[in-house]
């Protein structure tokens, strides 16, 4: 969803596995969607890990338990590993996460999020690994997200650490305009390009 | 720099974005009914055609049935999703090779050998497989649906450009030993994370010597060991698999494309971000045990023990071992199997099916075992009647199905059922990949076609 990305202040979810790939994020068979509905994706989002198989909720897993919440994901290291889905990225969005923490991301889904104004936050595996602890031992604790400044922090210990993204990107969450916009708005150049031969 | 990584970009450049992205010109977009319903939807909304039609093409894989396809298929979502592709085909005026239309089949194997993926170019799809096109020397990569349409409505993409990486095979693989097990291998050692945000070339004794099958299989997955993509310098093979092909150059044009792509191989003096050597005899057939395909090792080897394994990685590693059934320190070899699953972008190629043909030669399928033998697309079924193979393979007890991409992800009829083994040639052993509860070990055709005929975990050299 198109919306303007600035400071976010948020109690975090914790997931701290390694791997989590996009099949876990959201199974194959709810890709058959044709519309973009972040609800259901949301709805579905880790599917096969909230859910037991005959359907009933798996009390164990961390987005049924009730200690935890926010707006911001905080997951092990290589985050969204496997298939291109976006799916991956809108079921994250729908379900109300706005920033995704982790040490390490697959390439193909750290775009799809960025696509879909949700930010994916890389950390040293130090920070990460404080973090954690600071969530397991104070699950109210709050993580700040200053895109403008490029920082994020863990209040609990007050350790803070800059974060990457690049100019355009940054230009674009911080205003609500997505490639497509840049992109239309450039033809002309692209058109110059066919005419110059490939 | 002067990789051939580079010159194909570079020659694609429309405008590098300041403090940003580049703008790359695309030569090829594939669409498939799974991801590109919403681009189409995007491009709806903004009120906006596609801005070179001629350059995409499209068809359903991930939901045809691998059976009765003159039927309308069963499952309605899966029904909706490969109606909507041909109807925003036509909408769109877009090339679409529907179920039962002779060129269809899955996408990463109709392009190559209808000669649509050729050398040089840049080609992207929504689906991460995408990479497979790079073994026709093409700089080709999995995209996001946003990305789709992006490509749709300029023909072009913002990416960041990636690292580049050279992995560089010596030597000669062993007897028995295939291109996917040097795929296994390379994830084993790599991790499913060990390439991510590099562009991967491979070079070397061994991949040169590959058939054009091999390095469409090898090339198909990098994606698994996080690689953007993986390609191949083309090459004589590259330039004889082409020829002729239905969507190749012809003529004059086709002298002139050849003289072209001989000239893209990176430079003597080229330098990687990364380079990496392997040596093919160190490769054995091999095998996966966990839920991700890096978790892979030779078929004689045994399960790492847990105090092997990174601390941090151990919660995940042992509820991987939980998930399959196994324990650490285990042998694969004899233990029972379930299901074998010969196809996918993977390795549903012609050759795949000799390979399998090689290991059944006068043996039957186990009695305990269901067999799925899914061609990748109908020119490779066709080519299997024509040279009386599925007449072999049936009277073997194995039955041919009808193309698509099948029990590779669980999205059509075609499910691993909870709680049994499989021995599969696909890409991905992730939990629930192949339906959910089912448990996949990743192995080579030759690999599968040994289990199917033994009915467990069996070494093909052995046979």
């Amino acid at each position: 969803m198109k919306q303007k990305f600035d400071i976010i202040r948020s109690r975090c979810v914790p997931l701290p596995l390694e791997n989590v790939d996009t099949d876990q994020i959201i199974p194959a068979r709810f890709l058959k969607a044709t519309t973009r509905e972040e609800k259901f994706f949301g709805e579905n989002l880790f599917r096969d890990w909230r859910y037991n198989p005959d359907g009933s909720l798996n009390e164990e897993f961390v987005l049924n338990d009730p200690t935890y919440g926010g707006e911001i994901l905080v997951a092990g290291k290589n985050f969204g590993s496997g298939s291109s889905r976006e799916h991956a990225a809108w079921a994250i969005a729908g379900y109300g996460f706005r920033v995704v923490i982790s040490s390490f991301f697959a390439d193909i889904h750290k775009n799809n999020e960025l696509n879909n104004f949700v930010l994916p936050v890389v950390v040293s595996e130090e920070f990460l690994a404080e973090l954690f602890k600071s969530i397991k031992e104070n699950p109210q604790m709050e993580v700040e997200v200053n895109l403008p400044e490029q920082t994020v922090t863990n209040t609990a210990t007050g350790r803070s650490e800059k974060f990457e993204i690049n100019g355009y990107k940054k230009y674009c969450l911080m205003n609500a305009l997505d490639d497509i916009d840049f992109l239309l708005e450039n033809k002309e150049k692209t058109e110059n390009f066919e005419k110059a031969g490939v | 720099m002067n990789t051939l990584f580079d010159k194909i970009w570079d020659s694609h450049v429309v405008q590098n974005v300041t403090d940003g992205p580049t703008q790359l010109y695309i030569d090829r977009l594939y669409c498939h009914e799974v991801t590109s319903p919403q681009a189409f939807e995007g491009l709806r909304k903004r009120g906006i055609k596609c801005f070179r039609p001629e350059k995409i093409f499209c068809m359903p894989d991930h939901n045809t049935p691998t059976h009765d396809q003159d039927k309308e298929i069963e499952d309605e979502v899966s029904r909706t999703q490969v109606e909507t592709l041909r109807r925003n085909a036509e909408e769109f005026g877009l090339e679409h090779f529907g179920m039962l239309h002779p060129k269809n089949g899955i996408i990463h194997v109709v392009g190559p050998e209808r000669g649509l993926s050729l050398p040089g170019m840049t080609i992207v799809c929504g689906d991460s497989h995408t990479s497979t096109h790079g073994a026709m020397g093409a700089v080709a990569f999995g995209i996001g649906t946003s990305e789709v349409e992006m490509v749709m409505a300029s023909q072009c993409i913002l990416q960041q450009k990636p690292k580049s990486m050279r992995i560089n095979i010596e030597g000669k693989l062993k007897k028995g030993v295939t291109a996917k097990d040097m795929a296994l291998y390379l994830m084993s050692k790599l991790t499913t994370s060990g390439a991510t945000g590099y562009f991967v070339e491979y070079a070397g004794e061994a991949v040169r010597d590959l058939s054009m099958e091999g390095r469409l299989t090898l090339c198909n997955l990098s994606i698994e060991m996080g690689a953007r993509g993986g390609f191949i310098a083309p090459d004589e093979k590259t330039f004889e698999y082409l020829k002729d092909r239905e969507y190749s150059p012809k003529g004059e044009e086709w002298d002139k494309a050849v003289e072209y792509w001989k000239t893209l191989k990176s430079g003597d003096d080229a330098v990687f971000d990364k380079e990496l050597t392997f040596h093919a005899e160190d490769i054995e057939p091999m095998v996966t045990y966990g839920t991700n395909p890096g978790m892979g090792m030779g078929i004689t080897e045994r399960i790492p023990e847990i105090d092997t394994i990174p601390e941090e990685g151990r919660e995940s590693f042992v509820k991987s071992l939980d998930y399959m059934g196994f324990k650490p320190g285990q042998e694969l070899l004899g233990t029972p199997v379930d299901y074998v699953f010969l196809g996918a972008c993977t390795n549903g190629r012609i050759e795949d099916f000799y390979a399998f043909a090689s290991i059944v030669n006068g043996r039957k399928k186990h009695p305990d075992v269901t067999a799925w033998l899914v061609p990748g697309s109908w020119l490779v079924y066709e080519q299997l009647e024509k040279e009386g193979l599925i007449k072999f393979f049936e009277r073997a007890g194995f039955e041919i199905r009808q193309p698509g991409c099948s029990a590779c992800l669980a999205m059509n009829d075609d499910k691993i059922p909870a709680g049994k083994l499989a021995v599969s040639t696909s890409n991905r052993n992730f939990e629930g990949r192949q339906g959910p509860g089912a448990r996949t070990i990743l192995a080579s055709p030759l690999t599968a076609a040994a289990a199917a005929v033994t009915g467990k975990i069996t070494d093909p050299r052995t046979l």
